[in-house]
């Protein structure tokens, strides 16, 4: 093996291992916020890149008309718990965010020359579309048994994956999509050629890391959230509403992955199940650190994306099978250096 | 004597675990600018009823706050945005952030309702704690017990309480840090801040309150200006059962 | 439930030959399906864990025997127990990784493992790929060749039926109850229970099941391919066992028959409905485990049950041999001997050089304001967080540091300030799990109802443990129906099961009306006339003060002061403490 291939092999590894990156810093954020682990995270990579597919083959996207559904069920919940609370004022708001706005998102959807509009704007379109799912099902689905246990939100979870998995089958069809590149051509340096679409990938994908430490560190809700991680009892004490800072990583998860989506969707066909196995491979980065560690979350995640690159080329078959089976290593070591946990459930 | 608004009044409230009532008709009120006391033993239900009032136990009975009665689905976000807020027993401090972020955070209700002085507010609970205000970039978990009374009350101020809840400040702190926290108390009230201030620490509680609630399992046993409480007998009674009432 | 469990099983065998073949394969399947849903219940419902991955167990049952028959011409009964043995080998390693790491790593480790095993059956050209083994040979029992649904039948029943009463056997046991309290780690780990070894047994037995059924559905099909192995049909099983209901055995047999009733009408009708072809009852069956989840997280067993009207039985206390006690150390003797202990949380001192001692026949109170670390103290002395520095002596060997399930074994027992009870079981079970370390028979002897002497011995004791407690009436009400009080005497009665010569008491008259704790206290008394050693903490001054032989008082986690009652009472140092000091 020469020079060359080692250097494809690796390219193609970081680029996919960036992707992964990305999806497991939003699997540790919504873990630690929210004790739920987002098994459907990779759906929104596949509602991401179909969308976009849909649009830019100028269709109004399926999952417009989800999100409109959704949101009528998610205003018929608030609804019902602001009468309960006897809190009707709320109503109006409640109606113009969830109903409204997707209804409007919908009419452009409808009018506007989806096709010909330039990328930066289907992009904008496509994750006003897919975003808002992510609240939205956090506010359906989870939010009800928020303090439930680790266990039955993870039990949930896979629900809420089946869920949109048969949507999406319904929504796409059995097809996969490819977008065309965001800069077609590639970058020769030396003995080494880099792919744009690569370059974006991993340069967004720092851009994007960047952005969301600068939330994190920077900002008084990102400060919110990470208070919600530490403490749930002294954020709320402080007014750091349970259900806002769900919903609020949530939608953090759901940007994360429609851009992965979108990202990812010129170097590989997306199918309407493609995701869940991406989302899962972010599960491994993540469990790699610990589902707690963001930088190690990612440098774990950039390492399944070189193993899957090495294994495709040595063993393509049992490419998935390598690379699921790292978690099991991972999981001794981790085994064996934590010290006992105890979880005490009452 | 005092003709103060009253902020905070309770009505026969009630609250039970399962089938055990923790507190049986109590009835407490505080007025604008106080610093009223509930003291009593250990387990005599005292974090319950600041639990019940902060909405996060449920309760029967009446809530009656700057005279509006609260309903049962109270939630504490809500009432945080109107000045009445609660510094725990557990003081619940974000310990892998730095002490200024965790006093920003207390101002998080303020500034997701586009209150944006809390700057301000930042230097006015330094001028209280100065310590704080050396340990700023510190991490609150590598703070000590007394610093992190002090932080989880900062924390509290910078919310701008109108009527601030203090459970237990003085418990596990050494007296010299306790004579500290008792001063910034009374310094509250001058701030116009009316403080319900929960402890087991009679003595102290006692001084620097206008008046005060003995709580005796989950009833009230005996009330008065705290004035004429620190010199009641039953009070040490209460806590040390010399009665021997066998 | 006998009866209704007889006329099921008469409906089952006698109904059959009147069944049209359809709703026979259709029974089957269920049969199937709900062995591996059993499973689930143990590990979901009872044991607080759960898998993705029993898909994939049923997988490794299915191709052991595929490949062994077709390939080497092992006999069917010869492949059974290879794969259970291969079930034995990958549920022991999987279990050792994730069983010591919080409780989500499990199912995530299920799920990487249900993936990887697919692709491997996909993949595995011994296996046959994707296209996958044909011509498996049918089962041959005692001379009649399985060959037919109708006949594999029985089988298939029989099997399921005795998994499940087998199972109810076992979890109505001294290690079904370990097995029911794994919830609550570190109650059962003072009660002396290994919650580690537990769990593993719980993830055994989860994977055998999954494994026979995937033994017979080979043997049924006659043909195995990767498709029902791979994950989604690991998270349909789990599906059954939730909309069943995890809490009872039942559940999984109720589950497994919804959901493969509702998903072969779904697929019938869904696709027509919709005008398209997909496999749309995935959505279907999501929205529902998500309603199920939301509105009735027990199941729908549960919700069965409460339909038809059924009589409490109580179960009767059957006269038996007592147990053998421990030998109590020599009245006076010095039982545990604290010196010098500290305890440190990062940069918090719970505890500082903490120093007491208890003798036989003695009670100490241990009192001090709120936050002193008293109950920090308990902790370090049961071995629930070891201590940070310093010296704990029980029956005069160190103990810091040891587990605390070997310290209870020693003779040290504990109730806790926070009651720990299984709220949902009997009052008479909760108190039985005291006797965990009396008693010695394994899962096995009691699944198969070898264990019924030393069981009426323990019941037994439990209940003569509970009329001390003055709880008799209460033998057979769930405990989470008592009040607190009660409650809190149902945490001694537990630890008097034990047989210690050591009794650690958090809190025990909280809660208690004033002629509860007069009983209290004379229970008390009795105990230590009988030689045991007593530590209590409390907080009603007039209870300790009339009981307790010395007290012992401390603040800032450290030592205040140490005497009889009367001298401690006028200490100024401890009513300071106490009422505080502003000076």
């Amino acid at each position: 093996m020469d020079f060359q291939i080692h250097l494809l092999l690796i390219q193609d590894g970081v680029t996919n291992g960036a992707i992964y990156a990305l999806l497991s810093l939003a699997l540790v954020l919504v873990f630690a916020v929210t004790r739920v682990i987002f098994i459907p995270q990779g759906e929104f990579v596949a509602y991401g890149a179909l969308t976009l597919a849909a649009i830019q083959a100028g269709k109004a996207p399926p999952t417009v008309w989800f999100l409109v559904a959704l949101g009528a069920a998610a205003a018929g919940a608030d609804i019902w718990q602001a009468v309960r609370e006897s809190r009707g004022s709320r109503i109006p708001a409640i109606l113009g965010i969830n109903l409204g706005l997707p209804l409007a998102l919908a009419g452009i959807l409808q009018v506007a020359p989806l096709a010909t509009l330039p990328l930066v704007v289907q992009v904008i379109l496509t994750l006003l579309v897919v975003v808002p799912l992510g609240p939205m099902i956090y506010r359906l689905a989870y939010q009800p048994v928020a303090e439930a246990t680790v266990l039955l939100l993870l039990i949930v979870s896979v629900a809420v994956h089946l869920a949109l998995l048969g949507l999406g089958l319904f929504f796409f069809g059995a097809e996969g999509t490819r977008t065309p590149s965001f800069t077609d051509g590639s970058l020769s340096i030396g003995p080494a050629t880099f792919q744009y679409q690569s370059l974006w990938i991993i340069g967004i994908t720092v851009l994007l890391i960047v952005g969301l430490f600068a939330f994190f560190e920077r900002t008084l809700y990102g400060k919110a959230l990470r208070a919600t991680a530490i403490n749930r009892t002294g954020a709320k004490l402080m007014g750091i509403s349970t259900d806002m800072a769900g919903k609020l990583s949530f939608a953090l998860a759901a940007l994360v992955g429609a851009f992965s989506g979108v990202l990812v969707s010129p170097v590989t066909t997306i199918y309407y199940d493609t995701g869940f196995l991406m989302g899962l491979k972010g599960f491994v980065g993540a469990i790699i650190g610990g589902l707690a560690s963001y930088p190690i979350a990612s440098l774990g995640a950039v390492m399944v994306g070189l193993l899957e690159s090495y294994s495709s080329f040595w063993a393509s078959a049992y490419k998935e099978v390598i690379v699921f089976t790292l978690i099991i290593p991972v999981l001794v070591w981790r085994s064996l250096t934590t010290h006992h946990v105890e979880e005490e459930e009452h | 004597m005092t003709t103060k608004p009253i902020i905070l009044e309770t009505t026969d409230l009630c609250v039970s675990y399962g089938r055990v009532e923790a507190l049986h008709k109590i009835n407490v009120r505080i007025r604008e600018g106080e610093i009223v006391t509930v003291i009593g033993p250990n387990g005599a239900g005292k974090t319950t009823l600041l639990s019940s009032l902060m909405g996060l136990l449920p309760s029967r009975g009446k809530v009656a706050y700057q005279g509006e009665t609260l309903g049962a689905g109270r939630t504490v976000e809500a009432l945080v945005s109107r000045g009445l807020v609660l510094v725990p027993e557990k003081r619940e401090l974000f310990g892998e952030m730095s002490v200024e972020d965790n006093l920003l955070l207390g101002a998080f209700a303020r500034y997701r309702r586009g209150d944006r002085a809390y700057r301000e507010t930042m230097d006015e609970v330094y001028g209280i704690f100065p310590r704080l205000r050396e340990r700023r970039t510190q991490l609150a978990g590598t703070l000590s017990g007394g610093e992190r009374q002090m932080l989880a009350m900062g924390r509290a101020l910078m919310a701008k309480p109108k009527l601030l809840m203090l459970d237990e400040p003085s418990l596990g702190l050494a007296p010299l840090i306790i004579r500290e926290i008792f001063r910034i108390v009374a310094h509250l009230r001058e701030l116009g801040v009316s403080v319900l201030l929960v402890e087991q620490n009679a003595r102290a509680a006692l001084q620097v309150a206008d008046y005060g609630y003995v709580l005796e399992t989950g009833e009230v046993a005996l009330e008065n200006d705290s004035k004429v409480l620190a010199d009641d007998p039953r009070v040490i009674e209460s806590y040390l059962g010399l009665g021997g009432k066998h | 439930m006998n009866r209704f469990f007889l006329g099921f099983v008469a409906l089952l065998v006698l109904g059959q030959p009147l069944l049209p073949e359809f709703t026979v394969t259709l029974l089957n399947y269920i049969g199937l399906y709900a062995l591996v849903a059993l499973g689930l219940v143990l590990l979901t419902g009872i044991g607080g864990l759960t898998s993705f991955g029993q898909a994939a167990f049923v997988g490794v049952g299915a191709y052991a025997t595929a490949y062994l028959t077709t390939v080497h011409g092992v006999s069917p009964w010869g492949t059974l127990i290879v794969g259970m043995a291969v079930t034995t080998g990958i549920s022991l390693f999987l279990g050792f990784i994730t069983l010591r790491l919080s409780g989500h790593f499990l199912p995530l480790g299920t799920i990487a493992w249900g993936i990887s095993l697919y692709f491997l059956f996909g993949n595995l050209e011994p296996l046959g790929g994707h296209t996958g083994v044909a011509g498996i040979p049918p089962i041959n029992l005692f001379g009649i060749e399985l060959k037919s649904g109708r006949t594999l039948y029985y089988l298939i029943w029989a099997v399921l039926l005795s998994a499940i009463v087998t199972t109810q056997h076992m979890l109505d046991s001294r290690e079904g109850r370990a097995m029911r309290s794994l919830r609550s780690a570190t109650m059962s780990e003072a009660m002396g229970i290994n919650t580690t070894w537990y769990k593993m047994v719980i993830f055994m037995m989860a994977a055998q099941f999954a494994c026979v059924s995937g033994w017979m559905y080979a043997h049924l099909q006659r043909f195995v391919n990767p498709t029902p192995f791979g994950l989604h049909i690991g998270i349909e099983y789990l599906f059954m066992a939730v909309v069943g209901g995890v809490a009872n055995v039942w559940g999984a047999v109720l589950g497994a028959t919804l959901v493969t009733l509702l998903k072969q009408w779904l697929q019938d009708w869904l696709p027509a409905l919709l005008g398209k072809a997909g496999n749309f009852e995935v959505v279907v069956f999501g929205l529902m485990m998500i309603y199920v989840l939301h509105r009735a997280r027990e199941g729908l067993w549960p919700i069965l049950l409460r339909l038809i009207p059924q009589k409490r039985q109580g179960r009767v206390i059957e006269a038996a041999e007592p147990l053998p006690r421990r030998s109590m150390p020599e009245a006076g003797s010095i039982v545990l001997d604290v010196q010098k202990v500290t305890k440190r949380f990062g940069g918090l001192v719970a505890n500082n050089n903490m120093s007491l001692h208890v003798k036989a026949g003695e009670i100490l109170a241990l009192i001090g304001p709120n936050g002193a670390g008293k109950s920090t103290m308990f902790n370090c002395i049961s071995g629930v967080n070891p201590p940070t520095q310093g010296e704990i002596r029980f029956l005069g060997d160190r103990v810091e540091g040891t587990e605390s399930r070997e310290i209870a074994r020693r003779g040290m027992s504990r109730t806790f300030q926070h009651v720990r009870l299984n709220a949902t079981m009997s009052v008479l079970e909760n108190v039985a799990i005291g006797a965990h370390l009396r008693g010695h028979k394994n899962f096995i002897q009691s699944a198969w109802r070898m264990d019924r002497t030393e069981e009426r011995r323990i019941l037994g004791e439990a209940a003569r443990q509970l009329e001390r407690c003055g709880l008799s009436e209460h033998l057979n009400d769930t405990a989470g129906s008592l009040a607190l009080g009660k409650q809190r005497l149902v945490e001694i009665a537990r630890a008097l099961c034990a047989d210690p010569c050591l009794l650690l008491l958090d809190e025990p008259a909280a809660g208690l009306r004033h002629l509860e704790k007069q009983a209290l206290a004379d229970l008390l008394r009795k105990l230590r006339a009988e030689g045991m050693a007593i530590l209590l903490v409390e907080h009603d001054m007039d209870f300790v003060m009339g009981l307790a032989d010395r007290v012992t008082v401390m603040e800032f986690g450290e030592f205040l002061a140490e005497g009889p009652p009367e001298e401690v009472q006028r200490n100024p140092k401890v009513l300071e403490a106490y009422l505080g000091g502003v000076e």
